[in-house]
């Protein structure tokens, strides 16, 4: 069984791995390696890499479950963290660096189109869940910390659909995802510890 | 007659020639360097740096029949076969026709036609092709009263073109434009690029190129051009009628369901490029808007 020193550093490793996507596409972009529409592919990595996250931290208690050992859940909250950081760098390609923060026409996308609706919602619903990630809102939410945590699950199928909603034609990764996600999602169901 | 090895121009050589010719102000019409003419036709840009390089116009292609990436045409069309090819003109005319490549490139001298290529995802490019109107070739047939519309079919190849091994699109990929839209000077049989050869992504050996119009109506590597009565239903418009429709003008006044089409992407920019404004007919309205005076474009979408 893993120390509790041993614990410490096996986070801070996971914790560095879990930013090596960021790592990863600022050396791309410092040795100019991102192709012809470099901001279209720094919004894919960030956009992926949400969905990425979304499924590890959905796989968590699962595999809780699974193991019977609780170091999952001690993740759990560090990868959903991560979810949120990951959509924000998303937003921020897609509103500063893509739309160079013109309001009115993100604002006409957000009304508009139905792919960057549910794609900015799930965004919004995001913020309450890492505000109140801490110990202490644990403390004070009690019941009502669960049920609004449940909140992931509303935040997971937004996440699919709104890759979903935005390829042309090739609806294959989008449709991995999904199922992966309704998979970790009915597995929370069936194991009745939501 | 296709381009020698000679001929071949290096990319930084092609931009010094356009460069000369544009300082001594001439608006060329058969001058000749070497022998590859290059004739400064009154769409070209303002300047040589807003060609799109040669390398982004042939590692970033929507060519589905070689994958759906946009590196995937590059990738897998080396081993394509361009040669020998033949395309017929049938249909609604007097006598059907049929030519090798090799004649069309005889037959019809290619001159310079620098357009912009909008594509309907969001980006653009400028792109120095090497093509004749259409209307050239058509003129080779009687065409038939009856003939409203004309039918682009390319080539059904699943063994070397592996997109076509599943229904990505309803194969072989097919086009259509309406006669006078056809016969519209601008519509362009594109026989080369930046005075090369067309690569096989691109499109070999030839493809068509509407330039006031969503990319996906420039169909490539083209078999079969079909006269015909009725308007014909596009691969894209069988897709997703909703989402694609016959006409497919590039009009920022008019949004794809799920997306925005009132700016774009020139690919080949950097983190700190802004998006450019899309313009109605992709910048050819003085050439093209006539030919829809009255036509609800929302509609005729």
């Amino acid at each position: 069984m893993l120390t509790q020193i041993n614990q410490r550093y096996l986070k801070i490793i996971i914790f560095i791995l879990s930013l090596a996507p960021i790592f990863f596409i600022i050396y791309q972009i410092i040795n100019s390696q991102l192709g012809p529409e470099p901001i279209k592919d720094i919004t894919h990595h960030t956009g992926k890499w949400t969905l990425y996250f979304i499924v590890i931290t959905l796989a968590m208690t699962p595999l809780k479950n699974i193991t019977k050992q609780n170091i999952w859940i001690k993740y759990r909250r560090m990868f959903g963290l991560f979810i949120f950081f990951y959509a924000s760098v998303h937003l921020m390609t897609y509103v500063g660096l893509d739309y160079r923060f013109d309001l009115t026409d993100i604002g006409d996308d957000i009304i508009k189109k139905k792919y960057i609706f549910i794609g900015f919602s799930a965004w919004l619903l995001l913020i309450p869940l890492a505000i109140t990630s801490n110990k202490r809102m644990i403390k004070i939410l009690k019941n009502k910390w669960k049920k609004l945590h449940r909140l992931i699950y509303l935040i997971s199928l937004f996440g699919a659909i709104h890759y979903l909603w935005l390829v042309k034609r090739d609806l294959t990764e989008p449709l991995i995802f999904l199922l992966v996600i309704i998979t970790l999602l009915a597995f929370r169901f069936k194991f009745k510890n939501i | 007659m296709k381009y020698r090895y000679s001929e071949i121009t290096p990319e930084q050589t092609y931009n010094k020639r356009r460069k000369f010719i544009k300082s001594i102000g001439l608006c060329l019409g058969g001058l000749t360097f070497g022998s590859i003419p290059l004739i400064d036709n009154a769409h070209s840009f303002e300047s040589n740096s807003e060609l799109t390089s040669y390398k982004n116009i042939t590692t970033y292609n929507n060519y589905y029949e070689f994958g759906t990436g946009k590196n995937d045409p590059y990738k897998n069309s080396k081993n394509f076969t361009t040669n020998p090819w033949r395309i017929s003109i049938e249909g609604e005319v007097g006598k059907p026709i049929s030519f090798s490549v090799d004649e069309i490139l005889s037959l019809f001298p290619s001159e310079e036609r620098i357009y912009k290529l909008r594509c309907v995802e969001g980006w653009s490019m400028i792109i120095p092709w090497m093509g004749f109107s259409l209307s050239k070739l058509l003129d080779r047939v009687s065409i038939n009263n009856e003939a409203k519309f004309v039918e682009f079919e390319s080539i059904y190849n699943p063994e070397q073109m592996k997109g076509q091994r599943y229904p990505i699109l309803d194969w072989p990929y097919s086009e259509g434009l309406r006669i006078d839209e056809a016969m519209h000077p601008l519509t362009t049989i594109v026989t080369g690029l930046y005075g090369r050869e067309l690569p096989n992504q691109n499109g070999a050996p030839l493809r068509i190129i509407i330039p006031w119009k969503y990319g996906f109506k420039s169909a490539k590597a083209i078999v079969k051009i079909k006269l015909v009565k009725k308007m014909p239903t596009s691969s894209w418009m069988k897709a997703s009628p909703k989402e694609y429709g016959f006409y497919s003008n590039v009009n920022p006044n008019v949004n794809h369901p799920r997306w925005s089409q009132t700016s774009e992407r020139v690919v080949g920019g950097n983190l700190l490029s802004p998006r450019v404004e899309t313009q109605m007919f992709n910048g050819y309205g003085d050439e093209v808007a006539n030919l829809y005076s009255g036509m609800d474009l929302k509609k005729n979408f």
